[in-house]
Parts: structure tokens; C-alpha cells; sequence
């Protein structure tokens, strides 16, 4: 590394830096997770969509009760709170990489991404709560 | 000069229809700080070739004929040295190896100077930052064990490992073309990725991980979005969106 620090990049932009953010993983497992949670929900989607809106009835037999029924078993559970954190966490993971290509001034960056990192916790809590807590008996 | 070059073009026998001599518009964006100029500004200049020509011809024309003042690089003239590498009708290509037949020829052509890196004047922009990120990658050899006495030997096999990624001129089309770099230029690049594309798959190098650790960096491979702009800007058709995907490849497995 020593090589690259020596040098110094000309005017117009900043100099690369590295050493001091650059040694992480951080990237690397976030394209890796891009790749293996987008094969996962494509099965989870689709399945979730399947049942939702073609499975007999379709869309029409969706109440309250029918949703009480599903999330009585654990099956159901389980594959909601993967479906909505591996969603959550990829589409989050996609628009930060969007923030990072197009948001030229760092504070837009700063700001978008403080957007959005809010909003995918708001979501992933409340989701996960109502899956955890959901009481069957209040309808 | 004109005149040696005109000379033998106006002896070569007429090959039919195809060898006309003829006038096409180059559209050329301009750009002089030292007179004043503060923002580009396109000028039409029409100008007499054969179709046959290249737009490198047709712009020496014009700065011989009609514009001193007319500025841009290069040297070699057949597609070597890279300098003259330029956004030709919106396509990052050589002015060196773009025949006018082949562009649209009734209509104005646009030369203008390759994006993303600071314009300096005209169809000259400033390179270093292109540079800069080759040199990153740390482009020579590097060794750790005992020196053999004769030569590194290779065997054919391990050369056509790299053989593709070594065609590079460094023309800068390729990193000048990519939309990432555009708006973030700390992204090293295809070109400065081919160049350790070159060194990480020679199985005579020993510096494989430690190039593999530079692009790592949050502004390395991971970047690219495999837009292939690069691939399709490349004038010696280096295939490298694949290189950049085998050096995405070799940092998850660790091994070239
Ligand atoms: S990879 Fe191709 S386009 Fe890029 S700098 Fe090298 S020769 Fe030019
Ligand atoms: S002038 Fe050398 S590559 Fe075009």
C-alpha cells in the first residue's frame, strides 16, 4: 500500500484515500447479498403473490380471518419475516448504491441516505412486530 | 504535409461510386480558456474527403486548411499510441480508426472531447486522474521468491489466462464511457481494472492480492454495474466487463 500512498492525484478531483475507510469487506458482501437474496425472493415473491392472488379465490377471500389464520402457524411466520427483511434489506441496499452513483454533493448523499436508512428501520421494526405480536382475538 | 498526404489519395483509382470525393460537416465542440471561453460551444466546419478517410484525416484538414487553432492529440495515427481516443457521432471511439463511411456521412458528424475527465481545451482533456488510477494498481511486476537465472518461463496455457486484458492502450474510452465514473470519478475505472486484470491473472505475478486488496476498495470493482459501456468503447475489443467480472470472482474465492 505504501506505493499508493506516496503518490498524489492531480487538481480537479479529491484524492483517493486509502487505508483509512478502505480495508473492509463491506462491499463485497453487499453485492454477494445482492445475489443470493434476489435469488431467494424471487421464490418468496412469487410464492407470496401466487397464493395472495391466484390460489383458490384469489384476492377476494382475504380478510381478517384469513390472515389470522395464516399467521397462527409458524410456517407463515417464518416466511413473511424473511420475505420482508431480505426485501427491506435489498431494496435498501439497491437505492443506497443509486444514492451513491447519482447524489454528486455529499450532503445530499448524507441526507438521502439518513432518508432512507430511517425508513427501512421504521419498516422492518413495525413489520416485525406485527408479525411477532399479532393477536388473532382483537378482530 | 497536405500535400503528401493528398498525393497519393488523388492518384488512387477510382473504385467505383464508394471513392467520390465529397464534403461532410464535422460539428466540433470547441473550448479555449485562454480566449475567454467559459463554456463549450459546438462550430460546424465542412470539409472535403473521401469517404474512405478518417475523422483524424478530416480534423488535420481543419487545422491545416482552415483552423491552426483547432487542438487535439495524437500521434501514432494507426490506433497505438491511444491518444486520440474521442466522443465521435456520441461513441467514445479512435479518431485514428473511424472510417467517415461509416458514420453517417449526410448528415453533421459530432466530434467532441471524451467525458468525465476535466476539459482542458478543445478535444484535450486532462488525463491524469485516468493515469493516476492506473498507476493504483500497482502495473509492473511483482515477485517475492528467488529470481530465477534465465527467464520467468510461462506456458501458452497461463499466457491466454491474460492474453485479452494486455491489448490495452490506455485511450481512456473505455473509463470515459463508463456512467459510474461520470458522476463519482474516485471510481478507479474499467481501464485501471484491465490493467490489474493483467497482472492478477500472470501466473509469473506475485502480487495478486495485494492488486485484489486496492479493488476491494469501496471505489473499485464493486462499482461497476456491468453496463458494458466499456466493452462496447473499447477500440481493441477487450472483453472488459468479463475481466472486471473475473476480478469480482477472484476477490470471493481468493484464488486467480
Ligand atoms: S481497455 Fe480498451 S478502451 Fe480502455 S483504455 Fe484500454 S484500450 Fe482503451
Ligand atoms: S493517434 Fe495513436 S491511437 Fe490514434
Amino acid at each position: 500500500m505504501s506505493q499508493t500512498e506516496a503518490t498524489e492525484i492531480g487538481a480537479p478531483r479529491s484524492p483517493r484515500t486509502f487505508g483509512s475507510s478502505g480495508r473492509s469487506n463491506f462491499e463485497l458482501y453487499s453485492w454477494l447479498f445482492m445475489r443470493v437474496s434476489g435469488l431467494v425472493l424471487v421464490f418468496l415473491v412469487l410464492g407470496h403473490l401466487f397464493i395472495m392472488n391466484i390460489l383458490d379465490g384469489g384476492v377476494q377471500r382475504i380478510n381478517f380471518a384469513f390472515v389470522a389464520g395464516r399467521w397462527s402457524s409458524p410456517f407463515w411466520q417464518v416466511w413473511d419475516l424473511v420475505m420482508l427483511w431480505l426485501a427491506q434489506l435489498h431494496g435498501g441496499n439497491g437505492l443506497r448504491v443509486i444514492i451513491n452513483d447519482y447524489a454528486e454533493r455529499d450532503t445530499t448523499r448524507l441526507w438521502l441516505k439518513a432518508a432512507l436508512y430511517a425508513s427501512m428501520v421504521l419498516i422492518l421494526v413495525t413489520g416485525t412486530l406485527v408479525i411477532f405480536t399479532f393477536d388473532p382475538n382483537i378482530g | 504535409m497536405t500535400e503528401t498526404l493528398d498525393t497519393p489519395l488523388d492518384h488512387a483509382p477510382e473504385a467505383g461510386a464508394g471513392l467520390q470525393r465529397r464534403t461532410v460537416t464535422l460539428r466540433i465542440r470547441r473550448f479555449n480558456p485562454e480566449a475567454g471561453d467559459t463554456e463549450p460551444s459546438w462550430h460546424d466546419y465542412p470539409v472535403e474527403v473521401l469517404p474512405t478517410d478518417r475523422i483524424l484525416d478530416a480534423l488535420n484538414k481543419i487545422k491545416w486548411e482552415q483552423d491552426g487553432t483547432l487542438t487535439y492529440r495524437r500521434s501514432c495515427a494507426h490506433g497505438i499510441c491511444g491518444s486520440d481516443a474521442m466522443r465521435i457521432n456520441g461513441r467514445n471511439r479512435l479518431a485514428c480508426k473511424t472510417l467517415i463511411k461509416d458514420l453517417n456521412m449526410d448528415a453533421a458528424i459530432t466530434v467532441e472531447a471524451i467525458k468525465g475527465l476535466p476539459l482542458e481545451k478543445d478535444l484535450i482533456v486532462d488525463m491524469e486522474p485516468f493515469f493516476q488510477a492506473y498507476r493504483d494498481i500497482n502495473p509492473f511486476l511483482i515477485t517475492e521468491s528467488h529470481e530465477p537465472t534465465r527467464e520467468r518461463l510461462q506456458s501458452q496455457h497461463d499466457r491466454d489466462r491474460f492474453d485479452d486484458t494486455t491489448k490495452c492502450i490506455l485511450c481512456a474510452a473505455c473509463t470515459t464511457a463508463c456512467p459510474v465514473f461520470w458522476t463519482d470519478g474516485q471510481y478507479f475505472g474499467p481501464a485501471a481494472i484491465v490493467g490489474a486484470h493483467r497482472f492478477i491473472f500472470d501466473s509469473r505475478d506475485e502480487g495478486a492480492s495485494q492488486r485484489l486488496d486496492i479493488l476491494n476498495d469501496r471505489e473499485g470493482v464493486w462499482r461497476c454495474r456491468t453496463t458494458f459501456n466499456c466493452t462496447e468503447a473499447c477500440p481493441r475489443g477487450i472483453q472488459i466487463t468479463q475481466a472486471i467480472q473475473e476480478v469480482k470472482r477472484a476477490l470471493i474465492s481468493r484464488r486467480v
